[in-house]
């Protein structure tokens, strides 16, 4: 074994001489800039009246943070996790909760809960009665035939997408994308949809229950096991791919000193024993555990020297004392953008080793913490936003075209870019937000009114005012709560588009069109991005 | 045991994408029937763009002036001097196999560590700069251009001390610094330094989302999945409204942001509209002449990219730094041989076009491309691939590439501590002699710590 300790000091004696150097750097930046900047106003002065300034809306692409856990983390604390209590809920709360808790409210959801004690309202997501209910039409394709998740493509992401637009276990859906995140599967290198859904049904199953459990069984889920070469870790050509990514990105996380790299060759060893078959006709099958492909000797992992087995490999990670902290902030990060304080910290652990690892008493203390509440908003994932406009007109599935228009936006399911998941620190980009508007503008297919309305289709009023147009167009998405700054703009859109006076075949027509442009300024609206 | 995964089911989601996006093409730009600007004697990109100016006059407030988008953007562009140089930074996901790309097949060592995966001596061509070394037959196009001296080679490149992680050693060489927390990209650190407020596309990535090597902290950087695609239109949404609900999309995005969330949206809003704009005769050009490159490229999105950047840069776009993700994963636990190959041919055969391209537009005197990868795999084969390892492969390639190795190849007798390739030249050099020789800039004002690491002669 490798000196744990030095090797870290010696990194983190590196990234303190990075940071100051950081600092260093931006200092020159900015007197570069400065440089930079009058010299360019110089010269662009012989072009232009100074009145036109240039530099007008600087900003840059770094991302927003994610919450990741501390090196040094607190000690778990059996102190009560801070809580908001159980007030009744407001509108705003129920809408942030219906987000990230689901996937946005349905018409009327929203102001439904609103004064109902908070903790009820919370309760109702955490602990829902089984089995779910799914409400509303079955999902279908643009032929009007069932899905057929097992076998074409893009039915998979659709076939879950209904689950999330109509399953009244809102949560338990979320948790599920949130778990597919966290143990990031790709049917890329999988190459078996019904596998994937299996492993997609595991998580479901599993996502309000304890996480040592859910681990263990995703260590040795079918889809995990080829994703990450399990089935090709045997005593005689170990292979370190699940090995490294148990620990860096599913329990411990990496740069914290938590593991070596001779402990991932020593995991990858106690990993060793799974096998499966392989035909033209069944693709891979069979998956099992065959101890004479087990590595059986001893293994020394963080220290520990045992006969270990895969199962072992699991409790050696969960009781790491590394891991509670890694397992809340990480579940944290999902709810909440924002770090939870050094008490917040303690006491969520506490709770998860208290609670034998329970994933549903964690997602309970997040979503009833003042900083779920009260701190700043979170980007919207594409496929939540793409189920939530869903939701919010109460248009079923009845296209596969989402697969395609989530992928273009950064999220297609099923098919995570890596095994780290998908990058939430960003979501928008001048690509994605392209893309959004494309997806926005496929929900609003069926319903939007058609400007020219062949024969025995209705024409659009063609005296609608601007002020009735933005309500009907907020309407349209169950009224959505818009900042004041974003509406006031829209409205401005309203009132001056129309460059009267029209012709009167022109009002109708440009009154559907002006319709339409509302929608979709609304659904692609910055805050309708953010929750 | 498994038939793992990889090569020939990457190909066919690939190609499911490329479907899709080539089912975008055949949606229109407006509807049917709907009357252009009539009667405004303008082309509806000016339409636009005066539309789009008088929206902000009465939205933007003291933030934005009038003529800001037209003004912007025809500066940019005017700026751009055919001189400017620009760098393309292509990144071979998950970590190649430096030892199959650039084999030393006739160490005997290599045999040892290497009894499955071993490419044999003679199969491909012999690297003129160590005999000892052999190119992969899938890459034997960049040896066609490292023959011709336009191929720098980094044969153990890397960092100390190394990290095994894909994700924490992907991010020391996105942020050109070995700093967990790092956020801005070492690409993007350059264009806050010499960038414009509303020119996004000057750091531009050629995907489906942000490279985060490009994350700035000041300046508008651009992604863009296929330029010649990147329209909006709307269901029911045609002239004369689409102009100014255009012009309010963006709009909307400059307005006031209270989180970092909100602003990651407006932003995203705001030079989405810029983009579009920019890209709009782009676009048009694109659609109406068809291809003009006067070289072939192979089929495939990568090659569709790189070809579609070579007519950027000929139509004089304001572009600085580019990212490309390579085809494919590099991250061969198993089945390393397939995987490897096949990701090599869909790569090497795209970017020697591209080349090609460049020197026939007459553009190659302005363009570096940087090819790299988070790491090398381990030397000792696990079966039927490698583990991560470190002590990896990057080229610099380009008609002003210096095109003589960087650092030897250290040979595979004398392992590090990890069993791992030992390490000859650091990335961080790389990039402090880009900067200074290839962008004119000085390399402590980008990379922390620039004072210690040597700087090759890279441009010649």
């Amino acid at each position: 074994m490798k000196a744990t300790g030095t090797a870290t000091s010696k990194r983190a004696d590196a990234r303190a001489r990075s940071r100051a150097a950081g600092a260093e750097t931006s200092k020159h930046a900015e007197e570069q800039r400065k440089k930079h900047g009058k010299r360019r106003k110089h010269r662009h002065t012989r072009h232009k009246p100074k009145t036109h300034h240039r530099v007008t809306h600087a900003h840059g692409t770094v991302g927003v943070t994610v919450p990741v856990a501390p090196v040094s983390p607190p000690a778990p604390s059996p102190a009560p996790v801070p809580s908001v209590g159980s007030p009744p809920i407001t509108l705003a709360q129920a809408q942030r909760l219906l987000w990230r808790a689901g996937f946005g409210p349905g018409p009327g959801q929203a102001e439904s809960l609103v004064g109902q004690p908070l903790e009820e309202v919370v309760f109702g997501l955490t602990r829902p009665s089984d089995p779910p209910t799914l409400t509303g039409p079955e999902p279908v394709n643009e032929e009007g035939e069932p899905l057929e998740p097992d076998t074409a493509w893009g039915d998979d992401h659709c076939w879950w997408l209904d689950r999330m637009v109509r399953s009244n276990q809102q949560l338990v859906e979320r948790l599920t994308l949130i778990f597919h995140d966290w143990f990031a599967t790709s049917n890329n290198q999988v190459n078996s949809q019904p596998l994937m859904l299996e492993q997609n049904e595991l998580l479901r199953s599993m996502a309000l229950g304890s996480f040592d459990q859910l681990f263990l069984s995703v260590t040795t889920n079918p889809a995990m096991l080829l994703f990450l070469n399990g089935t090709s870790n045997n005593k005689w050509d170990p292979n370190e791919n699940y090995a490294r990514e148990m620990m860096e990105l599913f329990s411990l996380g990496a740069d914290r000193g938590a593991y070596t790299e001779d402990d991932v060759r020593e995991m990858a060893r106690t990993l060793t024993g799974w096998r499966n078959e392989w035909s033209e006709q069944r693709g891979n099958y069979d998956f099992r555990f065959d101890p004479s492909y087990h590595d059986a000797g001893k293994k020394t992992v963080f220290e520990q020297a045992g006969k270990w087995s895969y199962e072992d490999a699991v409790r050696l990670c969960v009781s790491h004392p590394l891991h509670p902290s890694f397992f809340v902030t990480k579940l944290w990060g999902y709810f909440i953008p924002t770090a939870p304080s050094e008490a917040t910290l303690a006491a969520l652990q506490g709770l998860y080793t208290s609670s034998s690892y329970s994933i549903r008493a964690v997602v309970e203390a997040i979503l009833q913490h003042p900083d779920f509440y009260e701190g700043p908003e979170m980007v919207i994932p594409p496929v939540v936003y793409n189920a939530g406009l869903l939701r919010s007109i109460s248009r079923p599935i009845d296209t596969n075209a989402w697969a395609w228009l989530s992928a273009n936006a950064g999220q297609q399911l099923f098919y995570p870019p890596n095994v780290s998941g998908w990058d939430f620190s960003r979501w928008l980009d001048t690509s994605t937000a392209r893309a959004r508007w494309e997806m926005a503008s496929y929900v609003t297919s069926k319903t939007y009114p058609n400007p020219w309305p062949s024969q025995g289709e209705p024409e659009y009023s063609a005296t609608e005012d601007p002020t009735t147009a933005l309500e009907n167009a907020l309407a349209y998405w169950a009224h959505p709560q818009l900042s004041a700054e974003s509406e006031q703009c829209i409205a401005t859109f309203a009132q001056s588009c129309l460059h009267e006076p029209l012709a009167s075949w022109e009002r109708g027509p440009c009154r559907a069109m002006r319709q339409n442009a509302l929608r979709m300024l609304i659904a692609t609206s910055p805050d309708m991005q953010v929750s | 045991m498994a038939k793992s995964c990889s090569c020939e089911d990457f190909t066919r989601s690939q190609l499911l994408r490329r479907g899709v996006a080539v089912a975008g093409k055949g949606l229109p730009n407006i509807e049917p029937g709907m009357p252009l600007p009539a009667g405004t004697g303008l082309d509806r990109r000016t339409f636009l763009l005066r539309s789009a100016g008088a929206a902000l006059a009465v939205y933007g407030s003291s933030m934005l002036s009038p003529r800001h988008f037209e003004e912007g953007i025809a500066q940019a562009s005017a700026e751009t001097s055919t001189n400017d140089p620009v760098l393309v930074s292509i990144f071979m996901e998950g970590g190649w196999d430096a030892l199959s790309v650039l084999a030393p097949v006739r160490e005997t060592k290599y045999k040892e560590l290497r009894p499955v995966l071993g490419l044999t001596e003679g199969s491909g061509k012999v690297f003129t700069e160590d005999e000892n070394m052999m190119w992969h037959p899938a890459a034997a196009g960049l040896a066609e251009l490292h023959e011709e001296g336009k191929v720098s080679v980094f044969p153990a490149i890397g960092y100390e001390p190394s990290e095994e992680s894909h994700f924490t050693s992907r991010h020391y060489w996105e942020v050109g610094q070995l700093d967990a927390n790092a956020r801005s990209g070492w690409m993007g650190r350059y264009l806050d330094l010499v960038g414009e407020a509303n020119n996004p596309l000057q750091g531009l990535s050629l995907d489906y989302s942000l490279a985060p090597a490009l994350a700035t902290e000041t300046m508008p950087v651009a992604a863009v999945s296929s330029p010649a695609d990147y329209t909006m239109w709307a269901y029911g949404l045609g002239e004369p409204v689409s102009a100014s609900a255009f012009a309010t999309f963006g709009a909307l995005g400059a307005l006031p942001a209270p989180s970092p969330a909100y602003a990651q949206a407006r932003n995203a809003s705001y030079d989405t509209s810029l983009v579009l704009e920019e890209t709009a005769n782009f676009v048009k050009t694109e659609k109406e002449s068809g291809d003009h490159s006067p070289v072939t490229y192979p089929a495939g999105e990568f090659a569709e990219r790189l070809a579609s950047l070579a007519a950027m840069l000929h139509t004089g776009m304001p572009i600085k730094c580019v990212s490309l993700n390579a085809v494919g994963s590099y991250d061969t636990h198993a089945s390393e041989v397939d995987t490897l190959a096949t990701n090599l041919e869909q790569t090497i055969p795209a970017l020697v076009a591209f080349q090609r391209d460049l020197e026939a537009r007459g553009l190659d005197q302005r363009v570096l491309i940087q090819l790299w990868s988070e790491f090398g795999r381990r030397p000792q084969e696990n079966g039927s691939g490698t583990d991560h390892g470190a002590g990896g492969l990057a080229f610099l390639i380009g008609t002003r590439a210096a095109g003589k190795m960087v650092g030897e190849f250290p040979g595979l007798t004398k392992l590090d501590e990890n069993e791992n390739v030992i390490r000859t030249s650091d990335y961080r050099g790389m990039y402090c002699s880009l900067l200074e020789q290839w962008f004119q800039t000085e390399a402590g004002l980008v990379i922390p710590e620039a004072a210690s690491f040597e700087r090759p002669v890279l441009v010649a």
